[in-house]
C-alpha cells in the first residue's frame, strides 16, 4: 500500500447546485465552497476570500471566476488566485464529476 | 536560513508604507515587521484628504494598504498605539498602552504636527488643524451646520481646506499673513490670479492679515484680527505650517535639529535607527511634499535590505493645488535677481499666466497658472539643464510650438523622452507607464493606476496618463467615448437600456448574444445591472435571475463582515405595536441574536443571524404579520413619517397615514439604486423629508413634493418637484416620478445623480405639466407592482431556494474511505 492516501469524498450531485452558483461543504471547522459554472464545470475553493475572509460561496459566479460579496475581489475558480491587480490566493481542492456525482478530494492524509 | 531580524516601525504614514513596499519587494524574508500607528487605522493617502473633504472621494478610495496587505506580509500592526519611549540600551520601544517590542532595526516615521499659533482662544472647541482623517471628519461635522468658517493660512493646505469647506456649503474666509497667496510656490502675479479665482467661487480672501485672538466662551464664535476686524465663525481651521515631530527621537538621545538628523542613507546618529518622512532633517533640509519622502523611503528600504548604493539627493519638486478647476503648477526657483531673465505670457481673457525664470539660457524656475499642460516639459528641461537658446523665441508657448507649426496635443506627449517624469508624487516616468501598458496589456486608466501607481495619488497627471494610453494603444483607446458598463462590453448603460427595449431582449443570454458581449457569462458588474433592466422593462415576461443578483437580494438579508446576516422587518411608516415588538423579542431570544438596533429609517435591525437560521427567523416573524423590509434592496426601502395631525399640535395633514399609503403602494418595487422616502406633517420637517430620494412636506394648502436629496456620501437638500392639493395627487405624482427614474436611471445611480444628468426642468415638465405622460408612468408602475409585490420571506419559508440556506454536505472524518 502507498503510505499516502488520496481522500476522495462524495459530497452531492450536480443538481444540488444552481448553475452559476455555489453550495458549501462543511469539513470540521473549514467550509469548502463547491461552484458550478454556466457550462457545468465544478470547482472547489475554501470559502474564504484572501482579502478579508469573505464567504466566496455567496458571490456572483461568472466565466471562470467568482466575485467576493464583501469587497468585490475577483477570484479564479480554478486556482483560487485573485485576478487583476489584487494579490492573494485561496486554497483550492481537486474536485471531479463522476457522472452526476460530485467527488471532492480533501488532499493527502498522512 | 538565518533567523529573521526584527524591524519595528513607529508611524504608519505614506513614507514608511512606501518603504515597506520596497523592502518586501527586494528582501521579502529579511525582517519580521511590527508597526505602531498612533492613528487607529490603516495606511492611507494623506495628500488625498482634500478630495475627501470636498466630497469627491471617500476614505475607502484613498486607502493605500488595506488590512489584507498587513496580513499578507505578516506585519503586526498596532492601530491606535502611540510609542512613548525608545530604550536604545535594551533595543525596545514601548507604547502608551504598555506594549513593548524589541527591535534589531528601528525606523522612526513620526511625521509632523501642524503648527498652532498660540493666540488667545486657540484651545476653544471648534478650532481645528488640517492634518489627518480625524480633522477631516471634524470639519465635515462642522460643515453640516452650513455656518461660517475661517481658514488661517493661505498656503497649499489652507486653500485646499477652504475650497473643500466651501464645496460642503460653508461660508469661508481665508486669512493670510503675507501679501499674496501661496507665496512660497507662486509669484505675486499668479497669487493674484488665484485670489481672483477663489473670490469668484465665493471664498473671501484677506491678505496681510494677522490674527489677534480667537473669540468665544465655550466654543468658537469668531476671530479678531490685529486691525480690530471681527469675523464671526463657528469653525476655525489653522493651516499655517507643520513642524517635524522629533520629540520621541530627542528623548532617546538622538541628534535632532529642526528634525531628526539623518545621513543620506537615512540613518540617524544611532546606526540601528533610521528615520523617514516629514520628521527628518537631511542635509539641513526638512521636506513636506510627497516626492522627496518617497525617495527617502526607497533609500531606507535598500539600506535595510543591505544595499548601500542608493543615497538621498535633493531634487526640485513641482507643486500642484488639488482644487478641482484650478490649474496651477510651480517648480524651481523663481525669485528675481540681477543675473536672471524672465519670459512672461499673460492672457487675461483666458486667465492664463506663465512665467519662466532663466539663467545662462537654462530654465531655473517655472510658474504656470490656468494652463499647466506644459509643466512636465518645462520641468524636464529644468532638470536636464537644457540650453534653450535655440527655442527661446517660442519657448513660453510650450512644447507644441517647437519645430514649426503647432502640433496636436498628443504630439507633445509623444515627444517626451522615456525618462521624463509623468507622476511627480510616485516618481513614475513615461517609459515605465508605456512599458506597463504594452507588457501587461493595460487598456484603461484604472489599470495603469493599479499597476504603476501613476496618477494614483494626487491625480493631477491623469490627463497625461490618458494621453499616454491613447498614444500607446492608438484607436483602441478612446477616453471621450461613452464609459462602457464594464469590461464585458463597449456599450454604456444608456445604450444597453435602449437596445433592450428596441430589440425586445428579454433574457440575459439574449442581451449578451445580441449585443455581442465579450465574455461568455458577464461579470459581477453587468449581470446585476442587466437583471434590473430586464425586471424593470419586462415585469410580466422576464424571469428574475437570482444568480445575477448580489447576495443580499438573493437571500433577502444583509450580509455582514463576518458572513452572518441582518434582518429588518417592514414597519409601515414606522408604526408598530406591542404584539410586533413581542414577536421580535421572542425571535431575538429564540435564535440568540447578538445585536438589535434601531435603523435610521425607523425600523428594527437584528444583526448576527446565521444564514441557516434565516428561514426559521422569517417564519416566526411572518406569524406576527411581518414582511421583509427590503433593507438590502436596490428598491423601495423605508417611508419615514412624523406623527402628523394624529398627535402633533403643529401637524397640517395626516403625514403618518400618507406615508403608510405610499409604502403599501410602492413596497417590493425594484429601482436602479435604493429609494428612501419621507413624509413630514408640517414645514418643521421632523421626518427629514428634505434630504430623501423623494420627500413630501405637508402644508395647510396641500403637499409639497420634493426629490433628489442625499444624505450619504454626498449631502444635498432636495429639489422641489411641485405643489399638489390632495393625497391622491401626491400618490400619482410620486409614483410617476419613481417610474420615470426606474426607466431611465443607470443601475446603482441614485435619484439625485439621475436628476442631475437628465435635468430638473425636464423631470418637472414631464411629471407636473404633462398629465398624460404622468398617467402612463403611473400605469406602468402599477402594472409592474402586480408581479413585484410578493413577500420574499414567506416565499422562502414555504421552501423556495432551499439550497441557498443549507450546506450541501457536512463531512465527518469517517466519511473518508
Amino acid at each position: 500500500m502507498n503510505a499516502l492516501t488520496q481522500t476522495w469524498v462524495r459530497v452531492g450531485t450536480l443538481s444540488d447546485i444552481p448553475q452559476r452558483g455555489a453550495r458549501c461543504v462543511k469539513n470540521g471547522d473549514m467550509s469548502i465552497a463547491i461552484f458550478r459554472t454556466a457550462d457545468d464545470q465544478v470547482f472547489a475553493l475554501e470559502d474564504k476570500c484572501p482579502h478579508r475572509n469573505g464567504p466566496l460561496s455567496q458571490g456572483i459566479v461568472h466565466d471562470g471566476c467568482v466575485t467576493c460579496p464583501l469587497h468585490n475581489w475577483v477570484i479564479s475558480l480554478e486556482t483560487g488566485a485573485a485576478q487583476g491587480a489584487d494579490e492573494g490566493q485561496t486554497l483550492s481542492f481537486p474536485v471531479r464529476l463522476d457522472g452526476d456525482v460530485i467527488v471532492l478530494n480533501l488532499g493527502v492524509s498522512k | 536560513m538565518t533567523e529573521k531580524q526584527k524591524l519595528v516601525v513607529i508611524g504608519n504614514g505614506m513614507a514608511p508604507g512606501r518603504m515597506l513596499e520596497h523592502l518586501f519587494e527586494t528582501a521579502p524574508d529579511a525582517y519580521d515587521v511590527t508597526i505602531f500607528n498612533a492613528e487607529p487605522r490603516v495606511n492611507y493617502d494623506r495628500i488625498m484628504l482634500s478630495p475627501v473633504l470636498s466630497g469627491e472621494k471617500s476614505f475607502e478610495d484613498i486607502i493605500i494598504h488595506g488590512d489584507g496587505w498587513y496580513i499578507e506580509h505578516g506585519v503586526m500592526l498596532y492601530k491606535g498605539h502611540k510609542v512613548v519611549e525608545i530604550d536604545r540600551e535594551a533595543k525596545t520601544v514601548r507604547s502608551e498602552h504598555g506594549e513593548v517590542a524589541a527591535y534589531d532595526k528601528l525606523v522612526i516615521a513620526t511625521g509632523s504636527a501642524p503648527f498652532i499659533i498660540p493666540v488667545p482662544g486657540h484651545k476653544l472647541p471648534g478650532v481645528l488643524t488640517y492634518r489627518d482623517l480625524d480633522d477631516v471628519d471634524a470639519m465635515l461635522v462642522a460643515a453640516q451646520s452650513r455656518g461660517k468658517a475661517v481658514v488661517i493660512g493661505g498656503g497649499l493646505l489652507g486653500l485646499e481646506a477652504a475650497a473643500g469647506l466651501k464645496e460642503r456649503g460653508m461660508d469661508v474666509t481665508v486669512i493670510h499673513l503675507m501679501p499674496s497667496l501661496m507665496e512660497r510656490q507662486l509669484d505675486p502675479a499668479a497669487g493674484y490670479l488665484l485670489e481672483q479665482e477663489l473670490e469668484s467661487r465665493g471664498i473671501k480672501v484677506i491678505t496681510k492679515a494677522s490674527t489677534k485672538q480667537i473669540l468665544g466662551d465655550s466654543r468658537v464664535e469668531g476671530i479678531e484680527l490685529e486691525d480690530g476686524t471681527i469675523i464671526p465663525a463657528t469653525l476655525v481651521v489653522m493651516a499655517v505650517g507643520i513642524r517635524p515631530s522629533a520629540a520621541l527621537a530627542k528623548d532617546a538621545g538622538l541628534s535632532v535639529n529642526r528634525g531628526i538628523v539623518v545621513s543620506d542613507h537615512m540613518q540617524t546618529s544611532d546606526p540601528d535607527i533610521y528615520s523617514v518622512g516629514e520628521c527628518v532633517e537631511v542635509n539641513g533640509n526638512v521636506y513636506g511634499l510627497v516626492a522627496p519622502l518617497y525617495q527617502m523611503a526607497e533609500v531606507a528600504a535598500s539600506h535595510l535590505a543591505g544595499d548601500a548604493g542608493k543615497r538621498f539627493v535633493e531634487t526640485s519638486t513641482a507643486t500642484k493645488l488639488k482644487v478641482t478647476g484650478i490649474n496651477l503648477y510651480s517648480v524651481g526657483d523663481f525669485a528675481e535677481a540681477e543675473d536672471r531673465e524672465e519670459i512672461v505670457l499673460r492672457d487675461a481673457a483666458a486667465g492664463v499666466y506663465k512665467r519662466l525664470v532663466l539663467k545662462d539660457n537654462k530654465i531655473l524656475g517655472v510658474v504656470l497658472y490656468g494652463d499647466t499642460a506644459d509643466g512636465a516639459w518645462f520641468f524636464d528641461h529644468l532638470k536636464k539643464k537644457t540650453d534653450i537658446s535655440e527655442m527661446r523665441e517660442s519657448l513660453i508657448f510650450g512644447q507644441a510650438y517647437q519645430g514649426g507649426s503647432p502640433m496636436d496635443p498628443m504630439a507633445a506627449v509623444a515627444a517626451l523622452p522615456d525618462d521624463a517624469e509623468i507622476c511627480g508624487c510616485n516618481g513614475v516616468c513615461k517609459g515605465k507607464i508605456t512599458g506597463a501598458i504594452t507588457s501587461k496589456g493595460l487598456t484603461g486608466l484604472d489599470e495603469v493606476r493599479a499597476h504603476t501607481k501613476a496618477s494614483a495619488s494626487c491625480g493631477t497627471c491623469t490627463g497625461l496618463v490618458e494621453q499616454l494610453l491613447a498614444l500607446t494603444l492608438g484607436d483602441a483607446y478612446n477616453p471621450a467615448a461613452v464609459t462602457p458598463m464594464c469590461g464585458c462590453t463597449e456599450l454604456g448603460h444608456d445604450d444597453v437600456r435602449r437596445l433592450i427595449k428596441a430589440k425586445e431582449l428579454k433574457t440575459i443570454p439574449a442581451v449578451m448574444q445580441e449585443l455581442e458581449w465579450k465574455t461568455s457569462c458577464g461579470c459581477a458588474k453587468c449581470r446585476p445591472a442587466l437583471n434590473y433592466y430586464l425586471v424593470c422593462d419586462w415585469p410580466d415576461e422576464y424571469a428574475d435571475d437570482y444568480q445575477s443578483r448580489f447576495i443580499n437580494e438573493r437571500v433577502h438579508a444583509n450580509i455582514q463582515k463576518d458572513g452572518t446576516y441582518s434582518v429588518v422587518p417592514r414597519m409601515w411608516g414606522g408604526m408598530t405595536n406591542s404584539k410586533e415588538l413581542r414577536a421580535i423579542a421572542d425571535v431575538v431570544d429564540k435564535f440568540d441574536i447578538p445585536a438589535v438596533k434601531c435603523t435610521g429609517g425607523m425600523r428594527i435591525d437584528m444583526l448576527g443571524i446565521k444564514k441557516e437560521d434565516l428561514p426559521a427567523v422569517w417564519a416566526d416573524l411572518g406569524k406576527a404579520g411581518f414582511v421583509s423590509g427590503q433593507a438590502y434592496a436596490k428598491g423601495l426601502r423605508t417611508v419615514k413619517t412624523c406623527v402628523g395631525t394624529d398627535w402633533c399640535r403643529f401637524g397640517t395633514q395626516d403625514s403618518t397615514g400618507l406615508g403608510i399609503k405610499l409604502e403599501k403602494f410602492m413596497w417590493g418595487s425594484w429601482t436602479p439604486a435604493k429609494l428612501k422616502l419621507a413624509v413630514s406633517g408640517c414645514p418643521r420637517n421632523c421626518a427629514e423629508a428634505t434630504c430623501k430620494d423623494i420627500g413630501v412636506i405637508c402644508v395647510d394648502s396641500g403637499y409639497e413634493i420634493h426629490f433628489a436629496g442625499a444624505a450619504g456620501l454626498d449631502i444635498k437638500g432636495t429639489e422641489i418637484l411641485g405643489h399638489v392639493k390632495t393625497e391622491d395627487e401626491v400618490m400619482e405624482h410620486v409614483v410617476a416620478l419613481a417610474q420615470m427614474y426606474r426607466e431611465q436611471g443607470r443601475y446603482l445611480e441614485r435619484i439625485y445623480k439621475w436628476a442631475k444628468r437628465v435635468g430638473l426642468d425636464e423631470i418637472r415638465r414631464q411629471i407636473m405639466d404633462e398629465p398624460e405622460k404622468r398617467k402612463s408612468y403611473y400605469d406602468r408602475f402599477v402594472f409592474s407592482q402586480k408581479f413585484a409585490q410578493v413577500d420574499p420571506w414567506s416565499e422562502r419559508v414555504s421552501g423556495k431556494d432551499k439550497h441557498e440556506f443549507n450546506p450541501m454536505a457536512t463531512l465527518s472524518l469517517e466519511a473518508a474511505e
